[in-house]
């Protein structure tokens, strides 16, 4: 009943596909009409405040909340009416997963596994596969309750990889961890995209999102403020242009760039380190005009667009009017 | 049985069931190896013995002729020891109470409720997991009581319980567990309630409390004020035949008292009636002569099926609640 193979629901290579959807709590709108889908095999990220509707969101997928109006196809299966079936091929890491503290990581394993209808001469064999994936082998005998923060974040990513699912959904995989617990889910988490597997990981963590996602949904007020790739939004935040990051001594650098074509601007940023917006790919000649004016040149470089600067711009402006 | 069919939401495809058999298990494991249980059995066999031990002396040195003596290791009882049966009415709830109070607000406060939830199950096969696990739990732990009891008897007093007898003691455990489940079902609703679990234990003791200590006092006052005034009765001093049933009827509504009427009815043969007797019913009667065992049943049939009622009745709007309650912890 699981594995990839089975999947690939028509509707042009969506395997969760929402219109419209819609969730109301009391009389305010947790999720507001939202419209998105996502691609089989890609990693997308769901980022927006707390309270934009990101879990909300998460739980309609699983059936574990009913929407109030819209669509919601996951892997060509309504939620609502099929839940059995999406939860079947669908992973979910909550929030702050826990686990029975008294009972040993592959017990806790074990129990999903069998509520999940793996066939149960294949339950160890998926479990000590998973264990190993997620570096636990080694201590999957001992009591979740000894595990730290981490190691439960890693057993939870094992559970979702024993389930062999098409789509894992990650609520928040990465928070609370410290930076090398991060870099082993985030690599992980990659290791699940290269099985095939969709992923939609909704995190704060926004320079994580931009390195593993391959696009990002914007949650704000329970809707979708922007979607599309890091570089998509960038030009409709940041505007157009060209990020160029001049760090030079021995010259006024705003100066002797003024004339320069194709220079939109120069902002300073700190002693002799400066953010020029220019139009295209100038470095070759702002280097020229520099050292031609007998400047120490120590770094030229083209600033990629940061997902933290989008969503700074994004709630510092266009956010207030959304 | 699925979920909360509202008239315009489609129908869930997929077996209710799915999972049951998982979560049963798993829960039972959890229950039979907790260190609450072995405290729970260990206040009950030491509580069993000490009831055992006293009507087995009185027993012995009683002549050996009396009827249903074996019935007698379970009910008799000699200041300050109750019968064991009292015991019983006394002890299951809290036994009930201490292995469900809190199972379904622990879940969301180790929060496993959502990554188990997401798992291929409906919340019924979770939450009807949990109940039959705490029964299935109880039952093994009287059942073993049981034949502990039995045995005893069986070496001490060295004759063997009659077919009847042993019919009945069957019985006995049957509305004994019936009972526990009424009990377990208060305790699961309180676990669904309350977010915490010393508030659901609390309010489940305070039920608890209130049945097996107010409720009695408070039945024989609200007979009063409720029955009409029969000025016979006033006149001699006795309470009327209306404030009597009336009194019955409310002290009835504690499962306390279904079971204690139950056990009346099944351990003592000769019972024939549980309110006020007429003196022209008990025309031709010899009375003191003992019931057949389908005659004893017939008389705490509603006492039984009540108790069972109980259960279903409070086990369906724990799941209600349950269905309606928010997953996100």
């Amino acid at each position: 009943m699981n594995g990839p193979a089975m999947s690939d629901p028509a509707r042009g290579g969506f395997v969760v596909e929402a219109r419209g959807l819609t969730k109301l709590y009391g009389g305010t709108k947790a999720v507001d009409a939202i419209d998105f889908g996502l691609r089989a095999g890609e990693i997308v990220g769901l980022l927006g405040p707390n309270g934009a509707g990101k879990t909300t969101t998460i739980l309609m997928m699983l059936g574990l909340t009913e929407s109030d109006g819209g669509t919601l196809s996951v892997l060509g299966h309504d939620p609502l009416r099929d839940p059995l079936a999406v939860k079947r091929r669908v992973g979910y890491l909550p929030d702050s997963v826990g686990f029975y503290d008294h009972l040993s990581g592959r017990v806790n394993l074990r129990y999903t596994a069998k509520l999940s209808g793996v066939a149960r001469g294949e339950i160890d064999g998926r479990i000590d596969e998973a264990l190993a994936r997620v570096r636990l082998a080694d201590v999957a005998h001992k009591p979740v309750g000894r595990y730290s923060h981490g190691m439960k974040r890693r057993l939870g990513l094992a559970e979702v990889m024993m389930k062999r699912c098409d789509v894992a959904i990650l609520d928040e995989p990465t928070s609370g961890l410290d930076p090398q617990s991060t870099h082993e889910l985030l690599d992980i988490i990659r290791g699940l995209k290269g099985d095939g597997v969709s992923v939609l990981l909704s995190s704060h963590m926004l320079n994580q999102v931009q390195s593993i996602c391959d696009r990002v949904l914007l949650f704000n007020r329970g809707r979708i403020a922007l979607q599309g790739t890091v570089a998509e939004l960038s030009r409709q935040i940041l505007g157009g242009g060209y990020g160029i990051f001049v760090e030079a001594d021995d010259i006024d650098v705003p100066a002797s760039l003024a004339g320069l074509p194709g220079v939109r601007e120069v902002v300073a940023e700190g002693a002799g380190r400066f953010h020029v917006i220019a139009e295209s790919d100038l470095r070759s000649a702002i280097a020229a005009r520099l050292v031609n004016r007998g400047a120490a040149l120590r770094r030229l470089s083209v600033v990629e667009p940061s997902l933290d600067d989008i969503y700074e711009r994004y709630f510092a402006i266009g956010g207030a009017a959304a | 049985m699925n979920a909360i069919s509202q008239s315009a939401a489609p129908r869930r495809k997929g077996s209710p069931w799915t999972g049951l058999g998982t979560v049963f298990l798993k829960e039972l494991a959890d229950h039979m190896s907790g260190a609450r249980m072995i405290v729970l059995e260990a206040l009950v066999v030491l509580t069993g013995i000490g009831a055992v031990y006293t009507s087995l002396q009185d027993i012995r040195s009683a002549s050996g002729e009396a009827p249903f003596l074996f019935l007698l290791l379970f009910t008799h009882a000699r200041d300050p020891m109750p019968s064991f049966v009292a015991l019983l009415g006394f002890l299951v709830p809290i036994m009930s109470i201490g292995l469900v109070f809190d199972s379904v607000n622990t879940e969301f406060a180790r929060r496993t409720m959502s990554r188990i939830l997401a798992q291929p199950i409906y919340r019924d096969a979770l939450l009807f997991g949990k109940f039959l696990a705490g029964l299935a739990t109880i039952a093994v732990a009287l059942a073993a009581l049981w034949l502990l009891i039995v045995g005893a008897g069986l070496l001490i007093l060295g004759i063997p319980p009659s077919s009847e007898e042993v019919a009945r003691g069957l019985l006995f455990l049957a509305v004994a567990i019936a009972y526990a489940g009424a009990w377990l079902a208060v305790a699961l609703l309180f676990s669904v309630v309350f977010r915490s679990p010393a508030t659901s234990a609390l309010s489940a003791l305070g039920v608890w409390m209130l049945f097996s200590v107010l409720w009695p006092i408070v039945a024989p006052f609200a007979a009063q004020i409720i029955a009409p005034e029969d000025p016979m009765a006033a006149f001699l001093g006795v309470p009327s035949i209306a404030e009597i049933q009336w009194e019955q009827a409310i002290s009835r509504f504690s499962p306390n008292t279904l079971f204690a009427e139950s056990t009346q009815a099944i351990m003592h043969p000769a019972t024939r009636a549980l309110g006020p007797v007429l003196q022209s019913q008990v025309q031709g009667a010899i009375l003191g002569s003992p019931l057949p065992l389908g005659q004893s049943l017939l008389l705490v049939w509603p006492q039984i099926t009540g108790l069972v009622a109980i259960a279903i009745l409070l086990f369906a709007v724990a799941y209600t609640l349950f269905q309606r309650q928010e997953i996100r912890a």
